[in-house]
């Protein structure tokens, strides 16, 4: 009985070395690195140089700019595609005629199969100076910037990460119980009200998993800002590229790392936090 | 009937494609009245009930409430309210805001005192009071049923519709209802329409049984009515226990015809439609309507297989040469020994009039029926 109960235990803990032994070597320790090189100082030929200060946090403002991008563009680039996402993952559960929605459903997935890269290089070209402006100049409206603008940012994020908030929506609704809908109608409520007053609740922790996803991801976003904002859209991800691989001043890189991960953290819990209270007692699945 | 029926089906057929669920109804349903729409599934009478809520349009046919038309109203301008299947509760909602579902909806707007008070009411009236506080998943399912009740009643209906209200709950909780839902119909004075293939729900509960077949309506009529004249056999069959017995008429006698059965034994049943001579039919016996005897006191001679005893009463599966398995059912007297046991010969008899003969419809294999029935009791 005994025996059998730590031989079970000895299988239990083999089964889960590898994934323990990957989590602490490649996300523990580097993570305890960066936190370490965050209160260190950059030494004179760049790197780090051990110590305890808190200068390096206390120079965060000196990226304000790429900060205020990051915080600005990634909400503000999870709710265009939270608002695209809606209506397509609701089209998709609850209208799509069922024979089609899993052609629908492959369509939304198939882009993930080429790199985000790809698809980014293809955006640079459709918004510069060849792509739609040239279009534009040819029907007589001269002079349009789309590229390397917010804006492009912007409709970078919303192609890229559309797919992720549209299939946990998808999801949420798909599981929606329709004689609730009917219920619903059933005692008087119009279609707006209904749909405020249960649909959208329901689908509040498909929202909430979707948004705090590509909210998340967002907030390390480098790719789509250096490709369609140019040196203009600076996000923390490039200025953390820019720190470590460019001038070398890993503290400070580190300090930057270090707040973004503790804002993503505070992003996840407030939006847990969220979906729980309106969506009661039900189960919250994020990510 | 000279009160407009709360609720009328004219000439109403609901094609899904090829498919046709409902064909042909008319139901004029009397106000305040409990009525029953029976069936096997796919009978039709859920997609009665669904065009009656607005959740379906006839594809032929007006369904009327209260003399109106309801053609293009949608559910939420209907005065009826459903109870459905499986209570389709708000999860996200406590037993309070499921109630009030209804009330908030109301436009112009009702004071937050009256929404309070009008659901405190509803949750009174089905015995949950001070349960508004609690979440649907913390009820049982007795109680989930009551909150959907609530919720239905509490915006005043002119008429409540009920999809199988009861199949989710345990027999004894089942018992329980029926009586609570008789109660509160009488009580409130609405009309119920409930929806059920359950036929003891139906016959306990209601006062007019619908019973439906293939799209159509087969038989309307009170509970007792239904069990004691059947109008088929499918409604002899599907209403109660029965003991159907193939034979073929071997004579006239006024109201009565002579059936001979497959041991050529000839009993008299009453029909229904007129009979040919010679006619392949279905003889319907009641197991209540057998009576057991010494051998030789009556028509039919079998065998005791088995004895279900059920305290007031007791059940016996007798095999009866040439014909198949029979079941009777004889009432208990305390203190008096007339239990048969297995292995003893017995005589059938019943009363005249008793057995029904209906014409042999596409319902086949009648034996087969009268054995389903001993299956269930031995």
């Amino acid at each position: 009985m005994h025996g059998n109960r730590f031989r079970h235990n000895i299988l239990t803990a083999l089964l889960l070395a590898p994934a323990t032994a990957w989590l602490v070597v490649f996300l523990v320790l580097p993570f305890v690195a960066i936190a370490v090189f965050s209160v260190g100082e950059r030494a004179p030929e760049g790197g780090y140089q051990a110590a305890f200060t808190l200068a390096q946090y206390a120079n965060l403002p000196a990226r304000a700019t790429a900060f205020w991008n990051t915080m600005v563009l990634a909400p503000v680039g999870a709710l265009a595609c939270l608002l695209v996402a809606y209506p397509v993952a609701y089209y998709l559960a609850l209208k799509a005629p069922p024979r089609w929605r899993l052609i629908l459903l492959a369509l939304v997935v198939i882009p993930f199969w080429t790199s985000l890269l790809m698809r980014t290089y293809a955006w640079m070209y459709i918004l510069g100076g060849r792509g739609i402006p040239a279009l534009l100049a040819f029907v007589g409206i001269e002079d349009v910037r789309l590229i390397n603008t917010p804006g492009a940012v912007l409709l970078g994020i919303v192609y890229g990460y559309l797919p992720l908030m549209i299939l946990p929506i998808y999801v949420s609704l798909e599981r929606l119980d329709r004689r609730l809908l009917e219920a619903s109608a059933d005692l008087g409520a119009k279609p707006l009200s209904t749909f405020l007053g249960v649909t959208l609740k329901l689908s509040l922790p498909g929202v909430m998993t979707g948004f705090s996803l590509v909210m998340i991801l967002l907030l390390g976003e480098y790719l789509i800002p250096t490709l369609l904002g140019g040196g203009k859209v600076f996000f923390i991800g490039n200025a953390l590229v820019d720190l470590f691989l460019q001038s070398r001043n890993w503290p400070f890189g580190s300090a930057i790392a270090i707040t973004l991960v503790l804002v993503s953290v505070v992003v996840l819990v407030v939006a847990n936090r969220i979906s729980n209270r309106v969506a009661g007692a039900r189960r919250v699945d994020l990510i | 009937m000279t009160a407009v029926p709360d609720i009328e089906f004219r000439g109403v057929t609901k094609r899904y494609g090829a498919v046709t669920a409902v064909s042909g109804i008319d139901l004029a349903v009397p106000p305040s009245a409990f009525v029953a729409l029976l069936g096997p599934s796919g009978c039709g009478k859920t997609t009665c009930l669904r065009m009656i809520g607005g959740f379906e349009q006839p594809s032929e046919g007006q369904v009327l409430i209260r003399g109106q038309d309801m053609a293009g109203t949608p559910p939420y301008r209907r005065p009826v309210n459903m109870v459905f299947q499986q209570y389709a509760l708000f999860p996200h909602l406590d037993v309070a805001a499921n109630v009030s579902y209804g009330l908030r909806q109301a436009r112009p707007r009702l004071s937050s005192r009256e929404i309070g008070q009008r659901a405190g009411e509803a949750l009174e009236m089905v015995r949950l009071a001070g349960y508004g506080g609690r979440k649907i998943h913390e009820l049982s399912g007795g109680q989930q049923q009551r909150v959907a009740l609530a919720r239905a009643l509490v915006n005043k209906p002119a008429v409540l519709l009920l999809d199988e209200p009861l199949a989710a709950l345990d027999k004894k909780l089942r018992t329980d209802m029926q009586i609570e839902l008789q109660n509160l119909q009488r009580e409130i004075g609405i009309t119920f329409v409930l929806v059920t293939h359950d036929q003891e729900e139906a016959l306990s509960m209601s006062d007019f049984v619908c019973v439906m077949n293939g799209g159509r309506i087969v038989q309307l009529g009170q509970p007792s009515e239904i069990y004691d004249e059947p109008a088929d056999l499918f409604v002899a069959d599907f209403v109660g226990k029965t003991n159907l017995l193939a034979g073929k008429v071997a004579g006239h006698a006024g109201d009565l015809v002579d059936v001979a059965l497959a041991d050529g034994t000839v009993i008299a049943a009453r029909k229904r439609t007129a009979l040919q001579q010679g006619e392949t039919v279905s003889v319907s016996l009641r197991p209540e309507s057998l009576s057991l005897g010494a051998p030789d006191s009556g028509p039919l001679k079998g065998v005791v297989r088995n004895r279900i005893f059920l305290g007031s009463t007791a059940e016996y599966a007798i095999e009866v040469q040439g014909i198949g398995t029979l079941l009777a059912k004889a009432d208990h007297v305390v203190g008096q020994g007339n239990l048969f046991k297995p292995g003893e010969p017995v005589a059938i008899g019943f009363a005249t009039g008793t057995p029904l003969a209906f014409p042999e419809t596409k319902n086949n294999g009648t034996n087969q029926r009268v054995n389903k029935h001993v299956e269930i009791i031995s």
